[in-house]
C-alpha cells in the first residue's frame, strides 16, 4: 500500500515542486543586471549554437515533404501549386516548430540536466546558496529565459530553411515547379499561422528549458543520477511538447 | 553563537541524525569528529540551513533559520564561508574566477583589488600560479585549497570546514591548520572543522564533539578529549591517530614551534 501511495503521489509531488522551482526563480526576475551576462551566453549556447542542426533537420522536412506531397497527390484534377501550399503550411503551423523542439529537447535539455545535475551532485549548488544566492534565479532564470527568447528566432530560421529546401527539391525533381509551388504558397497564406507557431515556439522553448532545469536541478545519486537526469530532461520534454502542442492547437486553431 | 537543538534529520526512513543538540560559542573552533558516514556533512550543511531537520531547530545569533523567509536566511549566510567535502568549485570557471566569484557578486571592487585579494587567500592555502586552471585539471588537494580560498575571500565571521586536510600531504596539512588557527585567532572567526583527521583535530580545535551511531555521543574539551575513558571515543580516537602513524610525530614538531 505505501509503494502504490507512493506510485500515486509522486507526479503531484514532482508538480508541487516544479511549480515551487519556477517561483522561486521567477522572484529573480527582476535582478536582471545579476544574469545579463550569463543570459546572453545561455543565448549563444542554446540558440545561436544550435542553428546549423535545426537548418539541417527544417531543410530536410522541407524537401521531404515536398517530394511526400506530390507523392500522395496523384490525381490530374489537383493542381500541383497546391504542394507549395502544403509544404509551406505545414512548416509554419507545425513542422517548423516541433522539428525544433524535438532537435533541442535532445541537444539543450539533455546539456541543462547534466550540468545542472553534475552542480548538484558534486555540491555546486549548495556552494550558490551557500554563500547567500538564490541559485534557483542564478542558474534557472537565465537558461530558461534564453529558451523562450531564442526558441522564436530558432523557429523562424527553421521555416525559412524548411521553404528553401522545399523549393529546392521542386527544382531538383519535376514534381512541381519552383513558380507553381511560390504561387501555391502565396494562395493559401494564412495571417494567423506565422503568430500561432511563434507562440508555439515560445510555449516549447518554456517546456524543454524548464523541465531540463527541474530534472538538473533535483538530481539524485551522484554520477549514475546525473545520467538519469539527463535522459528523462530529453524524453520527457520531448512528451510533454507533443502535448502542449496537441493543446495549444486545440485552444488557438 | 550557533546553537542546534534536537536535531532529528532520516533519509527516505533512514536515520542519520537522532537528537543531536550541540553548542557553538563565539569565537571557539569546535570539531566535529566520526566515523565516515555517520552525518557529519549532513550536520554541517544543517547549520546553514542547505538541509531542513525533520524536528529540532537551529540557531545562529538566536535566530531560528528555520523560520525566517528565504531573503533573510540568504542574508545570514553571507556571514558564512564553507568549505565543502569535495571542494565544490564551479566548473565552468577557472581557479581565479572561482576565487573571484564571492568578491565580484558581493562588493563592487573595483578589479585590481579583486586580484589582489585573491592572490592573497591563494597565497594563504599555499597555492600559487594555478589561477588559470580549471578545477579539472587541478589535484583533489589543490581543488581543496582554492575551495579554502573562496570560502575565506569575504572574510566570514564563521567559517565551516568539511574535512579540510583530507587527501594533503603532512606539510600541507599542517599549513592548511595554521591557516585554521590564524583565521581563529586573527579574525576571532567561530569555526566548525569536521574531519578524521585526529593531527587536524588536537591542533585546532578548542572543543570536540564526537558522533557515533546517529547520535551526538561525547562533547568536550581537548583537554577533557585526553584523560576521557570513554571507551568507544578513546578507540575512535587511537584509530585514527594509528592511521596516520610516523606523521603525528613530525606534526609535534612543525605544529607547535
Ligand atoms: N541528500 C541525501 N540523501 C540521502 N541520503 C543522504 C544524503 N546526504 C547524506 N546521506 C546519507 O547520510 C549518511 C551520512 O552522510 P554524511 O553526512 O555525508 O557522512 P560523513 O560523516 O561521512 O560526512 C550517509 O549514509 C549518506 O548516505
Ligand atoms: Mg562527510
Amino acid at each position: 500500500m505505501p509503494v502504490l501511495q507512493r506510485r500515486l503521489m509522486q507526479p503531484l509531488f514532482s508538480l508541487g515542486r516544479y511549480a515551487l522551482l519556477l517561483t522561486k526563480g521567477f522572484v529573480w526576475l527582476g535582478q536582471f543586471s545579476a544574469y545579463r551576462k550569463d543570459l546572453v551566453a545561455q543565448c549563444v549556447r542554446i540558440g545561436i549554437e544550435s542553428i546549423p542542426i535545426v537548418a539541417l533537420a527544417a531543410a530536410f522536412s522541407g524537401a521531404v515533404t515536398t517530394v511526400q506531397t506530390a507523392y500522395q497527390l496523384v490525381s490530374p484534377f489537383i493542381p500541383s501549386a497546391v504542394i507549395g501550399a502544403v509544404v509551406v503550411q505545414s512548416l509554419i503551423l507545425e513542422l517548423g516548430a516541433v522539428v525544433t523542439g524535438f532537435i533541442l529537447a535532445g541537444r539543450v535539455g539533455a546539456r541543462i540536466a547534466a550540468e545542472l545535475g553534475t552542480m548538484r551532485v558534486t555540491d555546486q549548488i549548495d556552494a550558490l546558496e551557500a554563500m547567500g544566492l538564490n541559485s534557483v534565479g542564478y542558474l534557472i532564470v537565465p537558461r530558461i529565459l534564453a529558451g523562450v527568447i531564442m526558441f522564436p528566432v530558432l523557429y523562424v530560421s527553421a521555416v525559412s530553411v524548411g521553404v528553401a529546401g522545399g523549393l529546392l527539391a521542386a527544382a531538383a525533381t519535376d514534381v512541381v515547379t519552383m513558380a507553381e509551388f511560390v504561387q501555391g504558397a502565396r494562395e493559401s497564406y494564412l495571417l494567423f499561422g506565422p503568430t500561432f507557431g511563434l507562440i508555439k515556439s515560445v510555449v516549447f522553448g518554456f517546456v524543454i528549458t524548464s523541465i531540463s532545469c527541474y530534472m538538473g536541478y533535483f538530481t539524485e545519486g551522484g554520477a549514475e543520477g546525473v545520467g538519469r537526469s539527463t535522459t528523462q530532461a530529453a524524453v520527457i520534454s520531448c512528451v510533454f511538447i507533443l502535448i502542449s502542442d496537441f493543446m495549444l492547437a486545440v485552444l488557438l486553431l | 553563537m550557533i546553537r542546534m537543538e534536537n536535531i532529528c534529520k532520516s533519509f527516505g526512513g533512514r536515520v542519520v541524525l537522532d537528537d543531536v543538540s550541540l553548542d557553538m560559542p563565539e569565537g571557539e573552533t569546535l570539531a566535529i569528529i566520526g566515523r565516515s558516514g555517520s552525518g557529519k556533512s549532513v550536520l554541517m550543511k544543517h547549520v546553514i540551513g542547505l538541509l531542513r531537520p525533520n524536528s529540532g531547530r537551529v540557531l545562529v545569533d538566536d535566530t531560528d533559520i528555520g523560520q525566517v523567509s528565504y531573503k533573510t536566511l540568504r542574508g545570514i549566510r553571507r556571514q558564512f564561508g564553507v568549505l565543502f567535502q569535495g571542494g565544490a568549485l564551479f566548473d565552468s570557471m577557472n581557479a581565479f574566477d572561482n576565487v573571484a566569484f564571492p568578491l565580484r557578486t558581493f562588493r563592487s571592487d573595483p578589479e585590481h583589488k579583486v586580484r589582489a585579494r585573491v592572490l592573497q587567500c591563494l597565497d594563504l592555502v599555499n597555492l600559487s600560479g594555478v589561477e588559470t586552471e580549471k578545477p579539472s585539471e587541478l589535484s583533489g588537494g589543490m581543488a581543496k585549497r582554492v575551495a579554502l580560498a573562496r570560502a575565506i575571500a569575504l572574510e566570514p565571521r564563521y567559517i565551516l570546514y568539511d574535512e579540510p586536510t583530507s587527501g594533503l600531504d603532512p606539510h600541507t596539512s599542517t599549513r592548511i591548520n595554521k591557516l585554521i588557527n590564524g583565521l581563529a585567532e586573527k579574525l576571532a572567526v567561530t569555526s566548525i572543522v569536521v574531519t578524521h583527521d585526529m593531527r587536524s583535530v588536537l591542533s585546532v580545535a578548542d572543543r570536540v564533539a564526537f558522533l557515533h551511531k546517529t547520535r551526538m555521543h561525547w562533547v568536550g574539551t581537548i583537554g577533557a578529549l585526553h584523560r576521557s575513558t570513554n571507551k568507544i571515543l578513546r578507540d575512535f580516537v587511537k584509530a585514527n591517530e594509528y592511521s596516520i602513524g610516523v606523521d603525528v610525530r613530525v606534526s609535534s614538531e612543525t605544529v607547535r614551534p
